[in-house]
């Protein structure tokens, strides 16, 4: 879990994943059938996020909302239910929307992109995360950089023609304040500035 | 989780020789990593098959009829242009399940090898349950049991096989394509599934190391007037209450050959032959569909909370039986 990158953020992730390793490793001892920490568990990692190149060695049940979230210290993608059913954790694989919480660190190939790359590098938002503020499509905000992502992928699909059609097809991302009618207004009002 | 070792295979051949005992294929996922987090699926080792998409992945679709690569994601699946047209239950079996975020991740291999989602089982902390560990009983039997099982059950498992496109696929007499230790063999759809029986936790006739490389679908003069009908709690992300895979051969107004897969009714995907039988050589009337129905529901067996379920069957079946009949095709 210790990150190759040289950066602050990768040190301080590196530190923390060294710790995070030495209270696991004790635990080994207190559930008997647990591998060792040696086990064939450690695997490198190659993976691009947001244009950028991150080489780790992780478990091999880390999944990728995990290291995103804490060895990368990327925490715009949200755990929710960690079972796939909320959608908190939505981000875009290959331009692709999947659920981060059911997908496996090592096996992801391809190019990640999370809610911190959406921004221009001036900070000029993505046009969904724009209309999300103009139509003010959020109330706690925890669901909503998994909303995002999946808008911009249901535009992406070309499944945003309606108010129907986007309403089935971000059926997998739940909002717990219920602010549905101002989601959708919001992809439909993106979707325009999308396709222009 | 438990730890597991990982394993990543670049060749079917290779994928089987890897699955040692205790080992699962790896390749949506969306089931796999679901049940490990809940401690109800323990794999020591994760065979990761996504290296096979190159091979597998493909749809091929001719006069014939269609193949569907086992790991061809079920988006890919459902907005293929030659299935909307051809085969419009298989397109919709796959549209109208789960979320979009988990159809862009599922195969069609995992997805029809699902498992229940019977709470009894998710849920290791509560209630027995003799698909997850053989010989302790079944508490949904006595338990909660709304959403489980009319048909196929037995005194050992109520649980609901809870898929969609098994019912397209076991209506269009679809073919499944698996590779093994002693090689390729092609087996029925229909003899895919194991009912419960007395060993609930057998739910495949498949052997060890097997891996379901994909669907071999037959073109019919059916296939074209088909649907699929999905009844459940809400209109979206939710997994069916009753189901119907119907595909119709209507001609000189009779029905010709009916094909029939019931969902969320039954503990394996579902052919409604007997329903078929009634139907053949008849005009599809209200009448007619309607006692095609209920043949299909004349074995339920049902507990405390699941009692509506053989009328919700029959009417979803009839509704679309006439739907069917009445597609421009």
């Amino acid at each position: 879990m210790a990150e190759v990158a040289v950066n602050r953020r990768g040190f301080l992730s590196a530190s923390a994943a060294a710790a995070a390793g030495g209270v696991l490793g004790g635990s080994a001892t207190a559930e008997p059938e647990m591998a060792p920490a040696s086990a064939p568990g450690q695997l490198p990692v190659a993976l691009d996020v947001n244009g950028r190149r991150h080489q780790l060695v992780v478990d091999s049940r880390r999944t990728l909302l995990d290291l995103l979230r804490e060895d990368l210290g990327l925490t715009g993608a949200k755990k929710g239910c960690d079972h796939g059913q909320c959608g908190a954790c939505t981000v875009l694989v290959n331009g692709r929307r999947v659920l981060s919480c059911l997908t496996l660190a090592v096996a992801v190939t391809g190019e990640v992109s999370t809610i911190e790359g959406l921004a221009a590098v001036d900070g000029e938002l993505h046009p969904m995360q724009a209309a999300f503020v103009a139509e003010d499509a959020f109330q706690c905000g925890y669901c909503t950089p998994g909303q995002i992502l999946s808008a911009i992928a249901c535009v992406s699909e070309r499944h945003a023609n309606s108010t129907a059609e986007i309403r089935e097809y971000m059926s997998g991302n739940i909002c717990r304040c219920a602010a549905y009618p101002h989601i959708v207004t919001a992809i439909a009002r993106a979707k325009a500035q999308m396709e222009a | 989780m438990r730890p597991f070792a990982y394993v990543r295979a670049d060749s079917a051949d290779r994928a089987i020789a890897a699955s040692t005992p205790g080992a699962r294929f790896l390749a949506g996922g969306t089931t796999l990593l679901d049940l490990m987090k809940l401690d109800v699926m323990r794999p020591e080792r994760v065979v990761d098959i996504n290296g096979l998409s190159d091979r597998y992945g493909q749809i091929e679709a001719n006069d014939e009829g269609v193949f569907l690569g086992a790991l061809v994601r079920m988006a890919e699946a459902a907005q293929h242009p030659r299935i909307l047209a051809d085969y419009p239950v298989i397109a919709q079996s796959l549209r109208f399940a789960a979320s979009p975020q988990l159809r862009n991740m599922a195969t069609l291999g995992g997805n029809v090898l699902q498992r229940t989602r019977c709470s009894y089982f998710r849920n290791s902390g509560v209630g027995s349950c003799n698909k997850r560990e053989p010989g302790s009983g079944c508490a949904a039997i006595d338990g909660v049991n709304r959403k489980h099982a009319v048909l196929g059950v037995s005194p050992h498992c109520i649980a609901t096989y809870a898929g969609d496109l098994a019912q397209a696929l076991i209506a269009l007499s679809a073919v499944v394509a698996i590779s093994g230790p002693d090689g390729d063999r092609r087996i029925a759809f229909d003899q895919l599934h194991r009912l419960p029986g007395d060993r609930p936790e057998l739910e495949t006739t498949l052997a060890p190391a097997e891996l379901i490389t994909g669907f071999w679908v037959p073109a019919g003069a059916w296939t074209r007037r088909s649907l699929y009908l999905k009844v459940r709690d809400r209109e979206a992300y939710e997994f069916a209450l009753s189901s119907a895979a119907v595909a119709l051969d209507v001609a000189d107004g009779a029905v010709r050959e009916a094909r029939i897969g019931l969902g969320g009714v039954a503990t394996i995907p579902w052919r409604a032959r007997a329903a078929e039988e009634a139907l053949k050589g008849q005009p599809m009337t209200a009448a007619n569909a309607d006692a095609a129905a209920g043949t299909a529901f004349a074995e339920a067996q049902t507990r405390f909370d699941n009692a509506y379920k053989p009328e919700l069957g029959r009417r979803t079946l009839v509704r679309a039986l006439l739907a069917a009949a009445a597609l421009e095709v």
